[in-house]
């Protein structure tokens, strides 16, 4: 039930312009500043090869790529989050999942699946991109490999943030702009706390994706994102539930 | 006994549902058997709406029990809701699809096996005429056209209970007279359960209605009984040639009669003797010309108003005035 769901949410994606227009724009984005990068890295190359222990090609290039999808994912998440279930409410079609012999689990866990599934391939041009570069030099796989568990991990706890908001109103926009705002104020706040120590920097989902970013596996990092996002899931099954009580 | 319990295929006890501080279903008990189609009329913001998605699980209870199929909505909503097809009053679309997209979603949903749903959606295409209109995509068809496609996602699973929410909505003439054909063809295998405020649609297609007034039911019975509800005994006669008033008056059995225009008149009488027979030798007799004679009768809107008005033994016509 669940793959339906999902495969459903994916249909309806795939059946919309916008979607493929969204598509095609940030292949170009990624590509475009994939080649850039990689431009700048062959300029400065000659020099680099001076250095004694000089960074790589996956260091100088994959890094920052990754790190630039993640940015734009915070912007992103929030115009695919706020169909999945405000528009259903809006369209009324939401009767249909809860008049169907279904649980609310089963109806979170799909959207959450479509989605991220969705999401996923969106990403999947970039480790290509990267690994056409494993035609003409040596990569570093393991860095490689964290950036995109980390990408996945990130993806998850803003497809489930996002999905939350949308629970909570009728309007496609209203949610967009709140999950925005809650994902945008949680890394401005990070990016603002000075201290070391500071809460906003242990529930900030971007910093911790740094970790990743910067080829550390923390498995603490990992633990952070499965409970941000199992909190989310949950919160948007008991908003569901409480349609049902509260009307 | 136990035959007639397994045909009970829904039934509600005791709903009650409050928003805030405000009581919007009290108290409501409903039962339904197989083969019935039961009408659930009444004014805007009676309940009906509210009972309707209480009964598909949409929406809990503050109390009560509804069970479908014998089993508990409440403490067994996936298995129940199996036996249950609902059209909500706007009907639910995803509107990028396409019809058969669709409706393959809405039978794999209701947990029918891959290789029967080209069966599945044949038929429920076929009962809906929606055979030409396959592949185009729900947002880009006509509202009757989704209104259909709406009814054919409930039915589509061959459910025991279907619950219709005021289904001929938007439609035109031709298109109603086709939705309640179907209603009644699926009335006489499931049992369903529509809400109108259309007393014509009850007329045609319901076995028994249950008016709903301020969340509560306050009348069921048959459609055929509730006419009979207010029994009137007479009929409106023309007479091309008509004699004297006072001539019409004096035939035996005649208890009130009054003239609607020169040769129009409306006949009252008891209604143990019946005068008809002896007003058509009479207008034989002395050259009347007779031309038509059209008994009256209550219609169900007379018999709804005096129910739901509030002084339940004021004469419709009084209360007009």
């Amino acid at each position: 039930m669940i793959r339906l769901l999902a495969q459903r949410e994916l249909r309806s994606l795939f059946a919309m312009p916008s979607t493929w227009f969204i598509l095609a724009i940030l292949q170009f984005i990624f590509t475009w500043f994939f080649l850039n990068t990689l431009q700048a890295f062959l300029e400065v190359q000659p020099q680099l090869a001076q250095l004694a222990n000089a960074p790589g090609v996956t260091t100088v290039v994959a890094v920052p790529l990754f790190n630039m999808v993640a940015l734009l994912l915070m912007m992103l998440v929030p115009m695919f989050t706020m169909r999945l279930i405000a528009e259903e409410r809006r369209n009324h079609s939401f009767a249909l999942l809860l008049s169907a012999p279904l649980s609310i689990r089963h109806i979170v866990l799909g959207k959450f699946f479509g989605l991220l599934a969705f999401l996923v391939l969106l990403i999947t041009g970039v480790p290509l991109m990267i690994y056409s570069l494993a035609l003409g030099t040596h990569l570093d796989h393991g860095l490689i490999l964290g950036n995109l568990l980390g990408l996945l991990l990130l993806t998850c706890s803003y497809v489930s943030l996002g999905m939350y908001v949308s629970s909570l109103t009728a309007h496609p926009v209203i949610a967009a702009i709140g999950a925005l705002a809650v994902l945008v104020g949680l890394w401005l706040a990070d990016a603002a706390a000075v201290a070391d120590n500071s809460t906003w920097h242990t529930i900030s989902p971007l910093n911790h994706f740094q970790n990743f970013n910067a080829g550390l596996f923390d498995s603490g990092d990992v633990i952070f994102f499965v409970l941000f996002s199992a909190v989310f899931l949950l919160l948007t099954m008991r908003r569901i539930g409480n349609n049902r009580v509260y009307g | 006994m136990s035959n007639n319990i397994s045909d009970i295929t829904l039934s509600a006890r005791n709903l009650k549902r409050r928003f805030g501080d405000h009581l919007v279903i009290n108290d409501v008990s409903l039962e339904l058997r197989r083969g019935e189609v039961l009408g659930l009329l009444g004014h805007n913001g009676a309940g009906k709406t509210t009972t309707m998605q209480m009964l598909t699980g949409c929406l809990s209870p503050n109390s009560g029990n509804i069970e479908i199929c014998g089993i508990s909505l409440l403490r067994q909503p996936e298995l129940a809701k199996a036996n249950l097809g609902y059209l909500p009053e706007t009907p639910p679309l995803y509107r990028e699809l396409s019809v058969n997209e669709f409706l393959n979603f809405t039978a794999r949903l209701r947990g029918i096996r891959p290789p029967e749903i080209a069966d599945v959606l044949a038929k429920a295409k076929r009962n809906c005429g929606l055979e030409a209109v396959g592949k185009k995509i729900i947002g880009t068809l006509s509202k009757g056209y989704q209104q259909r496609v709406g009814i054919a996602q409930a039915i589509i699973h061959d459910p025991a209970v279907i619950v219709l929410d005021e289904p001929t909505v938007g439609l035109d003439p031709a298109q109603i007279r086709e939705v309640r054909t179907l209603i009644r063809e699926l009335g006489d295998v499931h049992s369903v359960i529509l809400s109108t405020h259309l007393l014509s649609e009850v007329e045609s297609v319901c076995d028994r209605v249950e008016i709903m007034q301020q969340g509560r039911l306050i009348y069921s019975d048959t459609s055929e009984h509730m006419r009979q509800h207010e029994n009137v005994s007479g009929f409106i006669v023309v007479l091309r040639n008509p004699p004297p008033l006072d001539l019409l008056e004096g035939i035996a059995g005649i208890s009130h009669i009054e003239p609607l225009s020169a040769s129009k008149f409306r006949v009252l009488h008891k209604p143990q003797d019946n005068p008809k027979s002896t007003l058509l030798s009479l207008a034989e007799q002395h050259g009347w010309q007779l031309e038509q004679l059209t008994p009256l009768q209550a219609t169900l809107e007379d018999v709804y108003v005096r129910i739901t008005s509030p002084e339940t033994t004021t004469p419709p016509e009084e209360s007009t005035q």
